[in-house]
């Protein structure tokens, strides 16, 4: 082994971005992901990334106006410094996704189309047809497969990351890692690790994420002593398509591009909503919001969409959806720009969106919370400081945090199309400064029983579950724990519910310690593979629980009946949990303001009696 | 965040009849299952009904079918398969179209042009190596703030969009009759490389930059394993899930080819 190792964990955009600029920095890495990289969840992305751009900057926008939106939106509960280098970086980011050969969509004139989305009055969504999370994981993936024939990266695909190994002193110094086919276990030594490994989707049973996002990752680091923050706020999207096995995500593009959200005046109208009249629509976002109309944030629309369904029941011929319709538009507009989303909805449902309005549904679809990351500011902290050793370094030293894995940018609820921003910055940001701690900490001397030690554990675990005489069915646990989740941690909240869910949760905590596989064999097994998760994702359940318990106010995606208004004082903080060998516990963090005062969050709602 | 219907109408009870095998070395064997489903299913969710009580139809304990799958939506590419005899991702298989009555039966089998792994998982790993032959990258200066990329219109972004929705899935090579299975990765580099990487190397070929490797796209397509291969079977186009033209980008490349080829015999190169 030659020169400083960096392991990255997980090879969606932020893991990829990061790869490749540590890289290019002189480093080498090893790759590690439960999928073929290609595969990864990133792929779901459609509607587009932000930036300013020339167009916009022209009609008065700017930079700090796309961090103002992104703070506003994020009801100011995101560090604000992170937040402006990211807006900051965002139109260099563009510019390099372009270079490496992302189709953007082009206007006329062939520069790149720009359209409109969620939390703002500009055209700064760049976007490549309704696919774009999926056109960026590409790119980024072809820059990794060149550096990987270049020899520069080892990828492990198929492998699952099951701890990281900390030293005496705290640090970390690798991890342990499991071969999904072969099911060997072996560790793996580093001078830093990413984290890039996404969201915990899956806890709340079905949502919009692949399934591969458990959450596990994250919360391996976590009971590693790695504190996780926010986990409260769960982003609720408003448009998704209900399935039996997950929901399908329907791009706010879909709004960006003009479709409008809807429900017949009156209740259970069961007539086919192309005789509807105009007039006999009732066009609920647009009428309560009429700056921003169908285009508010992800959190308001869930809500409004909920509480037209459930608690006024005008949902749609008396169900749970209402109309998103692209009717009014033409065909051949919609299929430029929409085309991928539109072909999963007749896919999936077998209903053409270009001549019957979508029926949709909110659903679970992003965590703004994660592991807890340090960063340091500049000296006026306006910025973070390029290349510093812990760009988003988790509270285990050694151990970076980047994507949807960490807790940064986007508060108390993330704008649309601020995600994939997010996960290039992080990987290419803090990737150099990943670069540099490794060269600052790289150490040669390994300490072997460390590594032993960590591996045995792994695989003593490994063995009580294929030895394991209980009778407890993982996926019947896992469905209990998404069902109670669902009610009780997302649209709508209330103390009494959140502690019951909570009480419900320790107890299938209890149940999981009696899982018993069905499969025990050592090749190849997934059963053995998703059972360890669930102890992992009931961790997770318990801190977005206890954080939503202990945070007494309303902000963002967190809404609680019993306490519906926002609280800066003393809840203008993030919540962080300490896992304390399974007896977690909450702090609270002040969030590091100094670049925008918070305002209220209005988004211009009309009054109503 | 829905509420579970649990006996919504067109609930019915169908079976599933899978080729397993235990390991790359195992035989392989049928195993039947009995699935209730609901209208609007697509199969994995059978397999996952599957998976959290797998009993036979004989009423014989069994183990949960391993298969890969990840966005559900037809994305990712991850969960090809072969069902009733014909290959496609399995996340948008509806139970309706397959199985619409009580007692039907639908087939599943896993990728032949691939070795198994276990059950209806196969490594497509030669998949992605294939996509190393033919460079298939833009190869920029580094991450750095560089400026904008190159100016496209609208027409040819489309096109290259297209071209670029390929997820690696594999439909194509299991089609293709050219596309044979090759087990040992030591044989790769002279094995067809199949629709896939050609359709991507002219996708590279397309972009400015991606152009500048061209001339070593080119000698990979001119070579052993390359476009010369192709039977013209037009199987790939119809496998498509993304409905990608890749008959034409095979024509296409194969032109550029014969061009490559009288350049280089009269550059002596």
């Amino acid at each position: 082994m030659s020169g400083p190792r960096v392991i990255v964990v997980g090879g969606g955009l932020a893991g990829l971005a990061a790869t490749t600029r540590i890289v290019e920095s002189g480093l080498q890495v090893d790759l590690f992901s439960l999928v073929p990289v290609k595969r990864s969840h990133s792929v779901c992305a459609q509607g587009g990334i932000n930036a300013c751009n020339n167009v916009a900057r022209q009609q008065g926008y700017s930079e700090d106006q796309h961090c103002d939106e992104t703070l506003y939106g994020g009801d100011f509960l995101a560090h604000q410094a992170p937040v402006r280098t990211m807006t900051h970086w965002a139109p260099k980011i563009i510019d390099l996704l372009d270079r490496m050969g992302v189709p953007f969509n082009r206007t006329a004139e062939g520069r790149r189309d720009l359209r409109l989305f969620g939390g703002s009055l500009f055209k700064r969504t760049h976007f490549s047809g309704a696919s774009t999370g999926q056109q960026l994981l590409y790119a980024l993936d072809e820059q990794v497969r060149r550096h990987e024939s270049e020899g520069n990266v080892s990828k492990y695909e198929y492998w699952e990351f099951l701890r990281p190994i900390v030293d005496a002193n705290g640090r970390c110094r690798g991890i342990v890692a499991q071969d999904l086919r072969t099911m060997t276990i072996r560790s793996f030594a580093a001078d830093a690790v990413v984290m890039a490994t996404g969201g915990p989707g899956l806890v709340f049973g079905k949502s919009t994420n692949s399934v591969m996002c458990t959450g596990a990752a994250a919360a391996r680091c976590f009971t590693s002593g790695a504190p996780y923050a926010n986990g409260e706020f769960i982003q609720v999207h408003p448009t998704a398509i209900p399935g039996a096995d997950k929901l399908r995500l329907m791009s706010e593009s879909a709004r960006g591009e003009g479709g409008r959200v809807w429900v017949p005046r009156s209740a259970g109208d069961a007539r086919d909503p192309r005789d509807i009249p105009q007039e006999e629509r009732w066009y609920f976002l647009e009428e309560k919001y009429p700056a921003y109309g169908n285009l508010v944030p992800r959190d308001i629309a869930s809500r409004e969409i909920f509480s037209v369904c459930v608690d006024e029941g005008m949902g749609v011929r008396g169900e749970n959806q209402v109309y998103l319709d692209l009717t009014h538009k033409p065909r051949d507009y919609l299929e430029t720009k929409l085309g991928a989303i539109l072909e999963i909805y007749r896919k999936f449902v077998g209903e053409d969106p270009c001549e019957l309005p979508m029926r949709i549904f909110p659903g679970v679809h992003y965590s703004m919370g994660g592991l807890w990351t340090e960063y340091t500011a500049t000296s006026d902290g306006q910025l973070m400081e390029y290349g510093a050793s812990n760009s988003m370094m988790t509270g285990i030293p050694g151990l970076f945090a980047f994507g949807e894995a960490n807790y940064q940018y986007h508060g108390a609820t993330r704008l649309g199309a601020n995600a994939l921003l997010s996960c290039i910055f992080d990987g290419l940001f803090c990737g150099h400064g990943v670069a540099n701690h490794a060269r600052e900490h790289a150490d040669s001397a390994t300490d072997d029983t460390l590594f032993a030690s960590a591996v045995q554990e792994e695989t003593d675990l490994q063995s009580r579950l294929t030895g394991s005489p209980g009778k407890e069915n993982p996926y019947a646990i896992a469905k209990a724990m998404g069902d109670e989740m669902t009610a009780a941690a997302t649209v709508v909240k209330t103390e009494s519910k959140m502690i019951e869910a909570l009480e419900s949760i320790r107890s299938l905590q209890e149940r999981a310690a009696n899982i018993g596989l069905s499969d025990t064999g050592l090749w190849t097994n997934q059963n053995l593979s998703f059972a360890r998760a669930v102890p992992d994702m009931l961790a997770l359940a318990e801190v977005m629980l206890l954080g939503g318990i202990e945070r007494k106010e309303s902000r963002g995606s967190h809404y609680r009946t019993d306490y519906p208004d926002r609280v800066d004082d003393p809840f203008l903080a993030s919540t962080v949990a300490k896992w304390n060998g399974g007896q977690p516990s909450i702090e609270f963090e002040p969030v590091q303001l100094g670049i925008v005062e918070p305002r209220a969050r209005t988004y211009g709602k009309k009054q109503t009696a | 965040m829905i509420a579970p219907n649990d006996r919504a109408p067109g609930t019915r009870t169908i079976f599933l009849r899978i080729l397993r095998q235990d390991s790359p070395e195992a035989l392989p064997r049928w195993e039947r299952f009995q699935v209730e489903v609901e209208t609007g299913m697509n199969l994995i969710s059978c397999l996952q009904r599957v998976a959290a009580n797998p009993v036979t139809v004989e009423g014989d304990d069994s183990t949960p079918v391993v298969f890969d799958c990840g966005c559900l939506e037809e994305v990712c590419g991850s969960c090809t398969m072969v069902i009733n005899g014909k290959v496609r991702q399995s996340c948008t298989a509806l139970v309706d179209e397959y199985a619409p009555r009580e007692g039907d039966e639908i087939v599943l089998e896993p990728m032949s042009k691939f070795p198994v792994v276990r059950d209806l998982m196969v490594d497509r790993e030669r998949l992605f190596h294939n996509l190393k032959r033919v460079k298939a990258w833009v190869p920029i200066d580094g991450t750095y703030d560089l400026g904008a990329g190159p100016i496209d219109t609208p027409d040819h972004q489309q096109m290259r969009y297209t071209m670029a929705t390929c997820m690696s899935c594999g439909c194509c090579l299991e089609a293709c009759p050219q596309f044979n299975k090759e087990e040992a990765p030591a044989e790769w580099d002279d094995a067809f490389l199949g629709p896939h990487a050609i359709n991507q190397a002219l996708l590279f070929n397309e972009h400015p930059t991606g152009q500048i490797l061209q001339d070593d796209r080119m000698e990979e397509i001119l070579g052993v394993g390359g476009v010369n291969d192709c039977g013209n079977a037009q199987n790939c186009v119809k496998a498509c899930p993304k409905e990608i033209p890749l008959t034409e980008s095979i024509a296409r490349i194969g032109r550029a080819a014969t061009f490559h080829g009288l350049k280089r015999f009269f550059s002596g190169k």
